[in-house]
């Protein structure tokens, strides 16, 4: 057993897209209670990295380990316990907001009506929530795929620019959230350009072209 | 609390139902191919009663399986376009267990359809109501093997901009068994002698592709997350 045996942990992870060497050597621990935030210009493979984690993309060097294991291994254990919001928003158009998360959180855990209800108010769509997805905002289908997060209940955040689209109200939100869920005992990471001015304990991780 | 395969397996059967029935022009549009097709067929030839029967099996079964390659395409796609394929994958559960449910969904709604409606073809088509059995028959597990198959290509194609045509170039040589056997089935059945035969084999078909192509489909699709 490891002696950081409850965090993340990747280790010299390369990734090439074609040519192209988009993770050249990635190597970050980060535990609960902690926040990891990931930035970098674009195009310096955050969501690349972010995917890795996530075990959505397999890298041609290097691993990703949770709580000591190997994620490729135990991969629907740790998918299980994991959140992972993509930069769109994962939204079916012809599905009402409520609709839309009964069917992917429903996948994890068992849930129903008035806990979504309550996850779409706490991040401000619960006005959406009986509307199909396709006539909101992007502003607010960011804030329906991050009902989708607090409901799923998660111990590992993977949030990629939970910031877009958002207006000031929306933004602290985001901020009152991660802060919220690292004090509670979980992870996140978070991919974001702006500072994040959190109340908990953040580490950085900048990747370079 | 975790949510079981089964669970799972009818949750996003549900998803797919309900997706569909909320669009009704993309079930309808193979439907009305599929009768526009065939009709075109009487139309085309001189009004021979005897030459249309002979025809009718064929002309059916291209039909079917040209209708069934039109909604296929849709299968994975639009899910990995708006990024929902990506939290399927990471729902944790097995992603076989989705793409079963995926592909069981689709064709509840597309084959299913198909085999409601060869009746009002077949009358078009000449074909005597004592082989509407064998036909619509034959046509579910058809349309059931195809969609298997096509399951496989689509994930295949999925990361392609114009995949339908690849995916027609993938399909279509893998189901001309298919189109062997249940044209076969159907003229036997017009002919008043065994089906058995023909039937045996395409259930062994269906069976053979409900017990493999998940598995190939998953790996397909697998590679093209990536």
């Amino acid at each position: 057993m490891n002696i950081a045996s409850d965090g993340l942990k990747v280790d010299t992870v390369h990734v090439w897209r074609g040519d192209r060497h988009v993770l050249q050597g990635v190597s970050v621990e980060t535990h609960p209670r902690e926040l990891l935030h990931i930035s970098g210009p674009n195009g310096t493979g955050k969501t690349t990295l972010l995917r890795v984690i996530s075990g959505l993309l397999r890298p041609e060097q290097g691993s990703v380990s949770w709580c000591g294991q190997s994620i490729a291994r135990h991969r629907l254990e740790y998918q299980a316990a994991l959140a992972y919001a993509a930069h769109e928003p994962a939204l079916k158009g012809d599905l009402t907001a409520l609709e839309n998360l009964h069917f992917s959180v429903g996948l994890k855990r068992r849930t129903n009506a008035a806990e979504l209800r309550a996850a779409l108010d706490r991040t401000g769509a619960g006005v959406c929530a009986d509307l199909p997805t396709r006539v909101l905002s992007a502003g607010q289908r960011r804030r329906v795929s991050l009902a989708r997060v607090l409901a799923m209940r998660a111990s590992v955040w993977l949030l990629d620019e939970p910031y877009a689209n958002l207006d000031t109200a929306g933004s602290d939100l985001v901020s009152e959230l991660l802060q919220a869920h690292v004090r509670d005992g979980g992870l996140a990471l978070v991919v974001a350009h702006r500072d994040l001015s959190l109340d908990c304990h953040v580490r950085r991780l900048e990747l370079k072209s | 609390m975790s949510v079981g395969a089964w669970e799972a397996f009818f949750l996003v059967i549900l998803r797919e139902m309900r997706l569909s029935f909320r669009r009704p022009e993309q079930l309808l549009q193979p439907l009305v191919f599929f009768l526009i097709v065939t009709t075109l067929f009487p139309l085309g030839l001189n009004l021979q009663l005897s030459l249309l029967r002979d025809m009718a099996p064929g002309v059916l079964w291209v039909a079917a399986l040209l209708s069934s390659l039109l909604s296929l395409d849709s299968l994975f796609k639009s899910d990995a376009d708006d990024g929902t394929l990506e939290q399927l994958t990471l729902s944790g559960q097995s992603l076989t267990v989705i793409v079963v449910a995926k592909t069981v969904g689709h064709w509840l709604v597309t084959g299913v359809a198909l085999v409601v409606v060869s009746p009002i073809v077949g009358t078009a088509l000449g074909i005597p109501t004592s082989a509407f059995a064998t036909m619509m028959l034959s046509l579910a597990l058809g349309t059931l093997t195809l969609s298997w198959l096509g399951a496989i290509g689509a994930g295949l194609t999925i990361g392609l901009r114009r995949g339908n045509v690849l995916l027609s170039l993938i399909v279509l040589p893998l189901a001309m068994p298919l189109l062997i056997f249940g044209a076969g089935a159907t003229d036997r059945a017009m002919s008043g002698t065994s089906v058995a035969g023909a039937m045996y084999f395409l259930a062994a078909l269906c069976v053979f592709t409900c017990t493999l192509a998940p598995f190939a489909a998953t790996a397909a699709l697998r590679i093209t997350v990536e």
